[in-house]
């Protein structure tokens, strides 16, 4: 029995392995990545304004990649698409804003949010989604976009509609390299995002926690007979997820320069996307998938055109939209994820 | 087997206090209930694609929009017959909900969730865009000679009268082979296709028919708001509201779709001097929470309930 166990808890580590290093990724997907990549950097040596729209897109594409981590984080554990995540990313940003206003500093306020977030995600997931998720997806998804509304009208009438300001994090300063200049507001929001995603990650991949909650995600009855906690592991996801969305939050509003209560709808959609992109069950893929979005949207509306019709600000959500068809049409997989294997 | 009489009796109990409500009540309770109508045949049309096929949409706002938009450009621009402009409605949101859907629908529900709020989310950024056409955020004011038509008991008639054939329109394509492959596509998808039931084929024409009463229902909607249409009034609310009003309703019985457009149709009414609910605000909160408890005490909805009921009261 006990080597059985062991054995069984063998094969997660090495399955959870295979995961971490990016799952479903072909060698085709790995050779495009580089080459987008070669060519935003030959794009950015040759135009400032190229290599300052790329700079943007990539830290506004860490934030939708970040919000679609916490969407595919979700989604592996539970199988639900949570449309209250980026609603529940504006609810805690508006928490820190208060906390501000309490007199706290920006980075006290930014860590007690994080911790404010894991809570909620966790009291969110064991009183409202368990006892629907028993009966089917489709019940708990629902519950979420009822969330959604309780959410938005929460926010509405507590901090009102108009709009909100907070402190910069990271300054007003630019720096000038070569020609280009960059925000360090851009670089801020990039590392900060990036280093979250990253704990996140290694928490995952290095931590007997993130094991068992890897386990409870991708074999549940299997992970309870070894003696995981299925339920307990779900809900710390859920957790995990809200706090990956508050960074979001958090991050969204110096780049929006302003805190109102439709913030996050947009962002949404574009993590979506991101999410789809990447593949929904992959985490690698959001994070990537973000960071395409993001930078492909910034340029697109500053280059796009289809003949003499000139793609502008207004069709961004749009784009984003006919991203995630094209991706279903054609990969529905995405880049990084798995074929559904039940594909009935 | 069940008797029918019962069914029909409810049926010709609502349809005579319809027949009545113009007589007796108010010009502006009238409109309410105008509302109630516009929105039962939304809720409908999404009840057909949740409660008979399991699949759930966030984004029949976009298809509402879309509906609203055909008759009021066909109107501004034509003058076009109104019941027109609805059948216009009615066949191009059955063809733009065929090419969304198919996409989604090849893969599980929740694919067809995101791609329908991604939907509802872009749908009223378009006329923005293409502002001369679509009259950006100014919006599309129907033909005067529309707005001369268009009186408060007229839509009311129109508005009911519609319901009811769209009513018959559900109930005939769901009794038949069609809507038994859509129960089995709810029931067991797996079974389904053993069965022979071509999965995608089955789940998109459901979903096509739900974009179409949509359609219509937003042309009755435009109308209804002094034949205009704007990009704020299909926001994303408006298509979270409709699922509200399906959840609420449960599946497959006119008592339960009636009762969901009543609640999402009446809620925003309710006079501003009833604390909490009263406010744009408390009213967000009342609907989510409403749908939360619904979803967690009533899981197959109103019409679960009266079937409870029934079922207690035999016992």
């Amino acid at each position: 029995m006990v080597t059985a166990a062991t054995s069984r808890w063998e094969s997660f580590r090495s399955r959870g392995a295979a995961l971490g290093s990016g799952g479903g990724a072909s060698t085709v997907t790995i050779l495009l990545l580089v080459a987008a990549a070669a060519g935003l950097l030959v794009g950015s040596l040759r135009s400032a304004t190229f290599a300052q729209l790329t700079v943007q897109g990539l830290a506004v594409g860490a934030v939708y990649g970040s919000l679609a981590l916490a969407l595919v984080l979700v989604y592996r554990a539970t199988h639900v698409i949570n449309f209250a995540q980026g609603e529940l990313a504006l609810l805690t940003t508006y928490i820190a804003y208060q906390l501000i206003k309490w007199g706290f500093s920006y980075w006290e306020a930014f860590f007690a949010t994080l911790v404010i977030a894991f809570l909620l995600g966790i009291v969110l997931e064991t009183t409202l989604i368990r006892p629907v998720l028993q009966r089917s997806v489709i019940a708990a998804v629902i519950v979420t976009v009822g969330l959604f509304v309780l959410i938005d009208g929460v926010v509405n009438w507590i901090w009102g509609g108009d709009f909100k300001f907070m402190p910069s994090p990271f300054g007003t300063k630019i720096y000038h390299v070569g020609g280009v200049s960059i925000a360090r507001l851009y670089i801020g929001m990039f590392v900060v995002v990036i280093i979250c995603v990253l704990l996140v990650w290694a928490l995952f991949r290095f931590t007997k926690l993130g094991l068992g909650m890897r386990a409870a995600a991708l074999r549940p009855a299997e992970a309870a007979f070894v003696g995981v906690r299925v339920q307990w592991m779900l809900a710390i996801g859920w957790g995990l997820a809200a706090l990956l969305g508050a960074v979001a939050g958090l991050m969204t509003e110096p780049s929006q320069f302003v805190l109102e209560p439709t913030l996050m709808q947009p962002i949404l959609v574009y993590a979506f996307a991101a999410a789809v992109l990447g593949g929904l069950d992959s985490p690698a893929g959001a994070v990537v998938g973000g960071l395409l979005i993001g930078v492909s949207l910034n340029l697109v509306v500053q280059y796009g055109h289809i003949g003499a019709f000139k793609i502008t600000s207004e069709l961004q959500t749009p784009a984003a939209f006919a991203v995630i068809l094209v991706v279903l049409l054609l990969k529905p997989e995405g880049l990084f994820g798995h074929r559904q294997v039940r594909r009935v | 087997m069940r008797s029918r009489i019962p069914a029909l009796v409810s049926l010709v109990v609502v349809g005579a206090v319809l027949c009545v409500l113009p007589f007796v009540m108010s010009d502006y309770n009238l409109t309410r209930v105008t509302q109630v109508g516009i929105f039962f045949i939304a809720v409908l049309g999404l009840d057909i694609l949740t409660g008979y096929t399991g699949q759930i949409s966030i984004g029949h706002g976009a298809f509402m929009a879309i509906g609203g938009y055909t008759t009021a450009l066909m109107s501004r621009d034509h003058n076009t017959n109104l019941f027109v402009t609805m059948l216009m409605a009615f066949a191009i949101c059955f063809l733009v909900g065929l090419l969304v859907g198919l996409p989604a629908l090849r893969l599980s529900g929740v694919y067809l969730a995101l791609v329908t709020f991604a939907l509802a989310v872009s749908v009223p950024l378009l006329p923005l865009k293409w502002s001369s056409f679509l009259g950006g955020r100014n919006g599309v004011q129907t033909s005067q000679d529309a707005q001369d038509l268009v009186t408060n008991r007229w839509l009311y008639g129109v508005a009911w009268a519609g319901s009811a054939i769209l009513f018959v329109l559900a109930w005939l394509i769901l009794r038949g082979r069609v809507g038994r492959a859509f129960r089995a596509v709810r029931d067991s998808e797996i079974a389904a296709v053993a069965s022979g039931i071509e999965l995608p084929v089955y789940k998109t024409l459901a979903f096509g028919i739900s974009a179409a009463f949509a359609g219509v229902a937003g042309s009755l909607f435009v109308l209804a708001n002094n034949g205009f249409a704007a990009p704020e009034e299909f926001g994303i609310f408006l298509s979270l509201q409709i699922l509200i009003g399906a959840a609420v309703a449960g599946l497959g019985s006119l008592w339960g779709v009636l009762v969901g457009a009543a609640f999402i149709g009446l809620l925003p009414s309710v006079s501003s001097s009833v604390p909490v609910i009263g406010s744009a605000h408390g009213q967000d909160v009342v609907f989510g929470a409403a749908v939360i408890l619904v979803m967690l005490l009533l899981p197959d909805g109103f019409a679960g309930l009266i079937a409870r009921l029934r079922r207690l009261r035999r016992a």
